[in-house]
């Protein structure tokens, strides 16, 4: 179970993301707001959102519609769960198509495709390859969507935790390997300009004139969401199904620090260390300036080449390899709540469900692989993987400390834990993470008033009417499972 | 600076994965069977 939810944290952020967002706002400094949103924010959240879910499971509910209308019964609080559906599948939809990249480039590695390229030319098969300048994407897209539904119709225990008990043992061995072998880089040795521990240096060396800036901590609040899978209502699915004596206290931490520990040791002595020891700083923070893509994708599979043949194409399969196996856990757990929702409200088979979610990221992902250079694929990341995790989760946490009342909250955290939770918990989930939360979200507020004032290309506003399409026909469903409900008695 | 967020992080980490895997009832058949 731990290892599942270990795995629906470590995403593709963990080693793509993190290490970019730390160049990009003080180096080492960034770790202390980091660690502090995680004290203040992440932990708090696992724990509201464990307990959340193991009451809505008491009551028969597995996805957050009615996992929050159990716990209040005012109408517009299952309207605000919705969130916790519409975001698994807009996130999937874009994430499936991420996904298959790793996955290709693991087989191209192996293939040897890379071999002998310039910088230049592993630039430019990138360009190529999401530019669809082949059909190799779309199959390989494809491929990484029947494999996830599949998967998905096998259920919980008989597909997602093997998947997990294989690929998390698997990303960690493959990640030490990589992080060992980043961090030992010897200038002068196989090509490098520079020693691996010159870019952990860059990496961590603070500057804390930077540490008081707004945007820095809503890099590192930004970071926490996305890193813990926090505000997607996948956890609450996950943790529906657990008796209702269950610990999810020790799970939460577990799960929760595990993560931490995938990207703050091992996400941030890949890439940087690599990338600093052949290229240089000037040339990675020109690279980081595109994200973590730019890095990963554009950049690594040329410079396992100085290793040569045989421990390029085994460094590169490690690496897409890593990613590929974070990647499905993660995009495994965010089709577990539209599946459940779908068993709970209608009674479907879970072969039915888990296929006809497939169909709906098919269709829904199809914008993002043939118009992403367009822009499309951002705005969803945009709108469903940054905003509307901050919307749920201050909806979330008003509803379970102060609507729900933290005292019954507290009990629900509480109740049969395998640890001691530290009282002060409560504090903070009442008072300190609903205000933090807050903030972030009035943080954001200007550059989300700036994206609807500018939305782009049509292709961008389309993408967006999509999404909000998306929104208002799950809200349309829930309303009739709630009608459905009402007339079967099936309420507690 | 590094130095300490890494060790924080290994050693909360190896501390709960030590603890879960003390605690008897989480074994490899604690995953739900749902949905």
């Amino acid at each position: 179970m731990v290892l599942a939810m270990a795995g629906n944290a470590v995403g593709l952020g963990n080693f793509l993301r993190f290490p970019v967002q730390a160049i990009q706002n003080g180096g080492g400094s960034f770790i202390i707001p980091y660690l502090v949103c995680f004290l203040l924010m992440g932990i708090p959240l696992l724990f509201v959102e464990w307990s959340m879910g193991r009451f809505g499971g008491k009551h028969g509910h597995h996805s957050t519609p009615f996992i929050l209308d159990s716990m209040d019964k005012r109408s517009f609080w299952k309207y605000l769960g919705v969130f916790g559906i519409f975001t698994n599948i807009a996130v999937a939809a874009y994430y499936c198509y991420l996904e298959s990249w790793t996955l290709s480039y693991a087989y191209h590695s192996v293939a040897g495709t890379f071999a002998g390229m310039t910088q230049e030319g592993v630039n430019e098969f990138f360009t190529n390859y999401v530019s669809l300048g082949t059909n190799q994407p779309i199959v390989f897209w494809l491929l990484c969507l029947v494999l996830n539904t599949w998967i998905l119709s096998r259920g919980l225990s008989g597909g997602v935790e093997i998947v997990a008990k294989i690929g998390m043992p698997l990303l960690i061995l493959f990640g030490v390997f990589l992080a060992i072998k980043g961090v030992t880089l010897t200038a002068g040795e196989q090509g490098a300009i520079n020693d691996g521990t010159v870019g952990l240096n860059f990496l961590w060396t603070p500057d804390f004139t930077t540490i008081w800036e707004p945007k820095v901590w809503l890099a590192a609040a930004g970071q926490i969401f996305f890193t813990l899978s926090v505000g997607m209502g996948s956890i609450h699915c996950y943790a529906s199904y657990l008796k209702s004596k269950d610990d999810v206290a020790l799970n939460a931490m577990s799960a929760g620090w595990m993560n931490e520990f995938v990207e703050v040791v091992l996400g941030a002595a890949i890439v940087i260390p690599i990338s600093v020891g052949y290229l240089g700083i000037e040339k990675v923070v020109e690279l980081t300036q595109t994200g973590g893509l730019g890095l990963g994708f554009r950049s690594l599979p040329f410079l396992f080449q100085n290793w040569g043949p045989t421990l390029a194409a085994v460094s590169g399969f490690m690496w897409f390899g890593l990613l590929f196996f974070a990647g499905i856990t993660s995009s495994l757990a965010m089709g577990t709540p539209v599946m459940g929702f779908l068993q709970d409200e209608f009674h479907w088979k879970r072969e039915k469900a888990a296929w006809t979610f497939g169909l709906i990221i098919l269709i829904l992902g199809a914008p993002c692989v043939f118009f992403f250079n367009e822009g499309v694929f951002d705005e969803y990341d945009y709108w469903a993987g940054t905003v509307s995790l901050v919307v749920f989760a201050v909806a979330e946490i008003i509803l379970f400390a102060w609507v729900f009342g933290m005292g019954k909250g507290w009990d629900e955290i509480t109740r049969g834990a395998d640890i001691k939770v530290p009282t002060f918990f409560k504090f903070i989930i009442k008072y300190v993470t609903p205000l933090f939360l807050l903030a972030v979200f009035a943080g954001s507020l200007p550059d989300i008033i700036n994206k609807i004032a500018n939305p782009g290309n049509s292709y961008v506003s389309i993408a967006r009417i999509g999404l909000l399409g998306l929104y208002a026909g799950i809200c349309y469903v829930v309303y009739l499972a709630y009608k459905k409900r009402v007339r079967e008695g099936r309420f507690h | 600076m590094m130095l300490l967020a890494n060790i924080i992080v290994t050693v909360f980490t190896v501390y709960f994965f030590l603890k879960v895997l003390r605690t008897p009832t989480k074994d490899a058949g604690d995953f739900p069977p749902g949905p």
